[in-house]
């Protein structure tokens, strides 16, 4: 596997076993297809709603579990990068469904453009990543708190300001192209992705600049690089999931990605564990039904009580299980060891 | 005066992250509380009906203490258990901190905004003569006096005080200065509550020179405060009262002259810029990063 580090390259890479392996991966997309073609049917559209943004919340908290969690900085401006792969993705796939729409008509053109445009959006996230990434994250950790939080703000006013892209209206009339089946094939590439990197010599690199950055630069890693890549990779999948979602909800306003939003993923991604992709998908979904759950309260009081609810957890969290639930243990590493041994090819906690 | 209560909030900023490397996010929100400190203390001694100079010192002297209070608490329930972890989990813990403060608000105060009530109404100052005249609010001049009355007490305290040269000490070397017998908890626990009550200031004197609060009111200065402790050199306090000036001025004439609708994207575009070509700021010194 070539992943471009040259001489940073650890001599003894893992290799794919168990989990990583190609097989379990294809098994996952089948199933999500049976399940898209046979069961979608029998949810009603307000539980499709929940299982889809279930599914957006996963990319999300997945993604940015590839910087907070492996790479240990900070990101706090998610939200920024949904909102430049959402509209990116949105504007391709108006343009398009304008000038040609016998093209969108067919279901086959349908999904190959919005797919297309999908990764368009991810690319310009990521751009945009790189971009926001390279002066902060040459210096230390917080500043790209600082950046990202302030990054978020820049891209909401100048969405705010941009009138082609409607400004504070948002744009309206989105086509409805996310469905089950794409949401969740992108799910299982981004945990995927996410898995083999973070298993790969270059997740090795991550860990290193998290551990510790100055012993890190010492054995020969370009740090900044390393965080620069995690942290575009990270926007990458963030774009990818906002193109989703504005193809979902049919509307972009850009209030709908302010701190709130980034925030969210955040505390899915703390609670889950900073370095646990499993971790992240369980508190994704938690919390994405928690969110429902709350729904009722938050008409008694007319206050997002969600939020107070969450920062006190992410609080109490920090003062007392600093790493989140799962720590930095997959979910595997919970099952009895003879099944550890099967799906993972090894005996030992990771 | 938008650069000077901008400067009291980064103050703050710097202190803390001078003495702790810490970005405290929740200092944008007391300096929301100080507002709204200054708001009920209003309406308790019913001093809208009165609003003279005295009064306004009066609330923010109390403003400064509630503040100083709430930033001491913060930093003991909140900081102090993490002061051996790793950074990202005190800056996770600051933003939590922060959040739980906004939306406490809004469960406490209502999340309308409010009419600060005090607002002593003094004659405009108008110099020149007719059809050329300079005409000048006295409330601006109030707030400009009583910032810089603030921030020179604080330079003093820093650079003239035992407390001062302590806290100097503890930012320079934690284990050194607790090996000199500087009591380093109570020292930090010190700076935290003078930080938090210069904020408290600022709060009382925005709702004298704007009279809009609301609970989310201090995320955005709190950020733009910090912007400018940066771009002042962070850790640096003369360079955040510097930073903070360039910065109020240069967003009244972005508002003023030319685009008025960017100008939250100011502040954090001149962050970027800072941190991609002197990271250190206007008048910080470059300290590399030991092991």
């Amino acid at each position: 596997m070539t992943n471009g580090l040259g001489s940073q390259r650890p001599t003894t890479a893992p290799q794919p076993h168990g989990f990583s392996s190609m097989k379990w991966w294809g098994l996952a997309f089948v199933l999500v297809w049976i399940f898209h073609f046979f069961a979608t049917g029998l949810i009603s559209a307000y539980g499709m709603n929940i299982v889809l943004n279930a599914g957006l919340n996963i990319i999300l908290a997945v993604s940015l579990n590839l910087v907070n969690g492996f790479t240990g900085q900070f990101s706090i401006g998610h939200a920024g990068f949904m909102a430049v792969g959402g509209y990116i993705t949105a504007v391709i796939t108006m343009t398009i469904g304008r000038d040609y729409p016998d093209l969108m008509s067919h279901w086959i053109g349908q999904n190959s453009i919005f797919i297309a445009a999908l990764v368009a959006g991810g690319i310009g996230a990521a751009g945009v990543g790189y971009l926001v990434g390279m002066p902060s994250l040459r210096l230390r950790g917080d500043y790209l708190a600082i950046v990202t939080l302030g990054f978020g703000e820049i891209i909401r006013v100048i969405l705010l300001n941009t009138d082609s892209v409607g400004g504070a209206r948002g744009m309206s009339g989105i086509p409805n192209y996310s469905n089950f089946g794409l949401v969740y094939s992108f799910v299982v590439i981004t945990i995927f992705s996410i898995w083999r990197i973070v298993n790969s010599a270059h997740g090795r690199v991550l860990l290193a600049v998290r551990e510790d950055e100055v012993a890190g630069e010492a054995m020969g890693v370009n740090t900044t690089q390393a965080k620069v890549r995690a942290f575009a990779m990270g926007a990458f999948f963030a774009g990818v999931a906002g193109g989703l979602l504005a193809h979902f909800l049919q509307i972009l306003t850009p209030a709908m990605f302010d701190f709130n939003r980034s925030f969210e993923i955040i505390i899915m991604c703390v609670l889950g564990g900073l370095g646990s992709i499993t971790g992240s998908v369980i508190a994704a979904v938690v919390l994405t039904g928690l969110r429902e759950a709350l729904r009722g309260l938050q008409e008694i009081t007319h206050v997002d009580l969600r939020m107070i609810i969450y920062s006190l957890v992410l609080i109490i969290l920090m003062l007392t299980r600093p790493n989140g639930l799962f720590g930095r243990n997959e979910i595997v590493d919970y099952l009895p060891k003879s099944w550890r041994v099967k799906l993972t090819g090894k005996a030992s906690r990771a | 005066m938008l650069g000077s209560i901008y400067a009291l909030i980064a103050l703050g900023y710097t202190m803390v992250f001078g003495i702790l490397q810490l970005i405290n996010f929740a200092h944008g929100e007391v300096y929301m509380l100080g507002a709204f400190t200054g708001f009920y203390a209003t309406n308790w001694f019913k001093l809208a009906e009165n609003p003279s100079l005295g009064a306004l010192v009066l609330v923010m002297l109390l403003a400064m203490a509630v503040c100083a209070i709430t930033g001491f608490v913060i930093e003991r329930l909140a900081y102090r258990p993490l002061r051996k972890a790793p950074r990202i989990n005190l800056l996770i813990t600051a933003v939590g901190v922060s959040l739980l403060l906004q939306f406490s608000g809004q469960l406490f105060f209502g999340s309308d905004p409010k009419f600060f009530p005090l607002q002593p109404d003094f004659e405009p100052w108008i110099f020149g003569e007719e059809g050329n005249e300079i005409i000048v609010n006295p409330i601006s001049v109030v707030v400009l006096v009583l910032a810089l009355t603030l921030m020179v007490t604080l330079q003093y305290i820093i650079f003239r005080t035992r407390l001062g040269r302590a806290m100097r000490a503890v930012s320079f070397n934690h284990d050194l200065a607790s090996l000199m017998g500087i009591p380093t908890n109570r020292i930090i626990s010190a700076t935290f509550m003078l930080g938090s009550s210069l904020a408290g200031a600022a709060g009382v004197l925005v709702g004298v020179a704007y009279p809009k609060i609301e609970p989310l009111m201090g995320t955005m200065p709190g950020l733009k405060a910090f912007c400018a402790a940066v771009l002042g050199g962070i850790g640096n306090v003369t360079g955040a009262v510097l930073g903070s000036f360039t910065l109020g001025l240069a967003e009244m004439f972005l508002v003023a002259y030319w685009a008025p609708t960017y100008r939250d994207a100011l502040a954090f575009s001149i962050l970027i810029l800072i941190l991609l070509f002197r990271p250190t700021g206007l008048l910080g010194v470059y300290r590399p990063e030991k092991v």
